[in-house]
């Protein structure tokens, strides 16, 4: 089944980072295929950053995300050039730290930057807690595959942090 | 054992490019091909190459011609902008037979246009733009695993023709990140060694390519842009000469356009085809997919130059081809050549990818 | 050996004009890598556009004979990819300092081991004797037929200022110091550049008074200025003409340097 999600937010909270992540943890540890892309240019050093993963069990051919099923949003002014259009059944994950909008479709609050400070006192993990927020909500990747990308992804050192982070998110995630 | 990983298409077409044993890049940072000299700034060193970012891309091309006669596999990344400046050396390169690879990962023009953005928009320059009559190999990656497959492959054929190989990339698939399978080994080719003594710039064999008097092993070889003799020896007034080198140059591409040639023929019996290079195969792919019967054509084309053009014949019963670009049908024009049927271009501009919806409604019209 | 063993015999007789200078400074090039000791088949002359640049072609070792102005970019290319290789280039004033002006300064600055001599005419001579960026003022060529009315580059000062770890400057007329000056050059690790002023008779020389070639190498020569006199001068706070120039020895350092052999 092909799964489109889409991350936004503001430069420098690791949204591309993100979606790399997702997109690794299908590849490398799912067995499945995934492509990202995401917006170049002047945004990526502030403004509204956005980057896309589409993940599928078959080989994907067009590679661009068209309607997204997951929305991932981390900023005011993401929310406002890449989720306001979001409509059911898609699902939007927002960190309700910092985006006030919400959306017409099916909404999950996270309070990850929130969170990250008081529990983890690092906000520049708040990316890594919508990760595990994501997962625990959609299982678009498999929780073991998650850790393992970030293990990968993030710079030495900082591994126990990154894990506490995706183990904060996905408790905030889980769904009744 | 081959391995997976999951690559940006830049890096993948350095990796490529290490695998086929590129020992020396010179190159000058432009978006979106920069990852690609990032890269390599960072791996070469490490395995005994060169890197060394040059003052311009007008540069860049010379260092990597020196450096090929000097005996290296070599090569550059660039896009529009860059590749505008590198076609005086490109035409050198043709001119005195240097192997060596290009990188134009393309984005929109003309000018600055769109830096990050995606097009197709150098496919006639990568042909024509240097001036004067020569021929060269191009070829279009449409996925990851084709970034590095084809700039693998662009080394070797540099150095079977002794011509500059051009990746004509662009920027959706140099920039997304996708699975890509590792083989466990890359073939190599070697350039065709040289017999000491013989005139360097006879050729002999039926590919008219001459074997490569590399520099620093007593040939004494002279290498010059000018109009040239067998022996490499000025002859600029000399117009048979001049006739029979240029003549030489396009034929020992173009006579083996189908030796090298990389097309997939889908569904010839299709009444409606389509053909496409690079980005836009994604998109009629996922058109093919998505329809109930196997109704429509595809020839997905990696060898845009020399243009294959027989593979078009091969879809007997076509009555129209489609091609989707992005620019405004510089290759559908190339086809136009070819066939007797009409040819339907899908130009976009303004760096996106064609849609499946797209392309669905440009199949259903009538026109 | 000799300089003369140096030379494509079946490329001769060249192209140069009765009179041109260039020759006597091939001499000298020659003559100074013969002295090094150095084979054929170790040593590459690369080189631009121009009549300078046609030198590499009556050469018997690999010369590559590039496009306008690039020379320095493709000897680049060439000694970084085998350090091993002595690459000497070949250039002029136009080559050089115009179209290559940005390639010029950026080898100087990465402190290349090559050494380039350039023969600085002050035109464009292949071309029929067009104004070039070293074209003293008033001068007369085909595009300044007024006189030159811009102010010309001094290579070697451009040189140093971009940080070549060698310069000098001669002339036609002083052969033995030329000659001398390319060996250290040869010898010194880095980016060695020789200014060398040379007469074109066909497309200065009779556009600016100098009826005999003679004439323009005295000319040269009695406006030659040696370096340790400039400096006295400048040290008793004498005034130094202007049509006169510095010759000699005008930099020699030792700062780091890129493809150098191991």
């Amino acid at each position: 089944m092909r799964s489109e999600v889409r991350f936004s937010g503001f430069g420098g909270q690791g949204i591309i980072l993100s979606a790399v992540i997702l997109g690794r943890a299908a590849v490398m540890y799912d067995n499945k295929y995934a492509v990202q892309t995401q917006v170049y240019g002047p945004e990526a050093r502030g403004g509204a950053s956005m980057s896309q993963v589409v993940i599928d069990d078959a080989e994907i051919l067009y590679p661009k995300v068209a309607h997204p099923d997951i929305y991932i949003i981390m900023s005011q002014e993401g929310f406002e050039k890449y989720g306001a259009g979001a409509e059911d059944p898609a699902l939007m994950l927002v960190d309700s730290s910092l985006v006030h909008s919400r959306p017409k479709c099916r909404c999950i609050e996270i309070p990850a930057t929130q969170e990250a400070k008081q529990t983890l006192k690092k906000d520049i993990v708040a990316n890594i807690v919508m990760l595990g927020a994501l997962v625990a909500a959609t299982h678009v990747v498999s929780e073991e595959a998650l850790e393992k990308a970030i293990l990968d992804s993030v710079p030495k050192g900082t591994e126990e942090l990154n894990l506490k982070a995706m183990q904060l998110g996905l408790q905030l995630g889980k769904q009744p | 054992m081959t391995r997976t990983e999951f690559w940006q298409g830049n890096t993948a077409c350095a990796e490529g490019a290490l695998a086929a044993g590129c020992n020396f890049f010179g190159g000058y940072p432009i978006t979106p091909s920069t990852e690609v000299a990032e890269f390599m700034a960072a791996k070469l060193p490490k395995k005994g190459g060169v890197f060394i970012q040059m003052e311009d891309e007008i540069a860049s091309m010379a260092s990597i011609i020196g450096a090929s006669w000097a005996g290296s596999r070599a090569m550059t990344a660039t896009s529009g902008p860059g590749f505008s400046l590198m076609m005086e050396n490109i035409g050198f390169a043709a001119m005195t037979e240097t192997p060596c690879v290009v990188v134009n990962v393309q984005r929109g023009g003309p000018s600055t246009g769109q830096p990050t953005m995606s097009a197709q928009g150098d496919m006639m320059q990568v042909r024509f733009g240097s001036h004067g009559d020569y021929a060269i190999i191009a070829l279009c990656p449409a996925s990851v695993q084709e970034m590095y497959e084809l700039t693998a492959k662009a080394f070797n054929l540099a150095d079977k023709y002794r011509v500059p190989v051009f990746l004509m990339a662009d920027e959706t698939v140099g920039h997304m990140r996708e699975k890509i399978i590792i083989p466990d080994t890359v073939e190599r080719v070697s350039r065709k060694p040289f017999v000491p003594g013989t005139p360097p710039f006879r050729a002999t064999d039926p590919d008219l390519v001459p074997g490569f008097p590399q520099f620093g092993t007593g040939q004494h070889v002279h290498v010059t842009g000018l109009t040239h003799d067998e022996r490499g020896y000025p002859a600029a007034t000399n117009p048979g000469l001049h006739m029979a080198l240029v003549k030489r140059l396009v034929d020992k591409i173009e006579n083996a356009r189908y030796e090298m040639a990389d097309y997939d023929i889908i569904n010839p019996g299709a009444e409606q085809v389509f053909v496409a290079y690079g980005g836009p195969v994604r998109t009629v792919q996922q058109v093919l997919h998505d329809r109930p019967n196997n109704d429509v054509g595809f020839l997905r084309i990696r060898t845009v130059w020399p243009f294959p053009e027989k593979a078009l014949a091969e879809f007997r019963n076509a009555r129209r081809f489609l091609v989707p670009e992005m620019n405004l049908g510089q290759i559908a024009r190339e086809i136009e050549r070819h066939v007797k049927v009409p040819v339907k271009s899908i130009p976009k501009l303004g760096g996106e990818l064609h849609t499946p919806a797209e392309l669905v409604e440009a199949l259903e019209a009538k026109q | 050996m000799s300089y003369e063993d140096w030379f494509r015999q079946d490329r001769l007789p060249h192209i140069y004009c009765a009179g041109c200078g260039n020759g006597t400074i091939i001499n000298c090039t020659l003559a100074a890598v013969d002295s090094m000791g150095w084979t054929k088949e170790e040593t590459v002359f690369v080189s631009g556009i121009g009549c300078s640049s046609r030198a590499p072609g009556y050469i018997l070792t690999d010369s590559l004979h590039t496009t306008h102005g690039r020379a320095l970019a493709f000897a680049t290319g060439v000694k970084m990819a085998n350090p091993d290789l002595h690459v000497v280039v070949f250039t002029g004033d136009g080559d050089l300092a115009a179209i290559g002006g940005n390639h010029f300064i950026h080898a100087c600055r990465r402190n290349i081991d090559l050494t380039v001599v350039c023969m600085n005419n002050q035109i464009y001579g292949m071309t029929g004797g067009q104004g070039s960026p070293t074209t003293p003022k008033g001068c007369l060529s085909s595009t300044t037929p007024y006189g030159c009315a811009e102010i010309p580059f001094d290579l070697c000062q451009l040189a140093t200022a971009a940080g070549a770890n060698y310069v000098a400057r001669w002339t036609s007329y002083h052969v033995k110091e030329l000659e001398k000056a390319v060996k250290v050059g040869l010898e010194t690790p880095g980016f060695s550049f020789i200014e060398a002023l040379v007469q074109c008779p066909t497309a200065f020389g009779r556009r600016n008074k100098f009826r005999l070639v003679a004439d323009h190498v005295e000319y040269l020569k009695v406006h030659s200025l040696l370096r340790a006199k400039r400096d006295r001068m400048l040290e008793n706070g004498e005034h130094i003409p202007e049509d006169m120039f510095v010759v000699g020895e005008l930099t020699r350092r030792n700062r780091p340097a890129m493809g150098v052999k191991p």
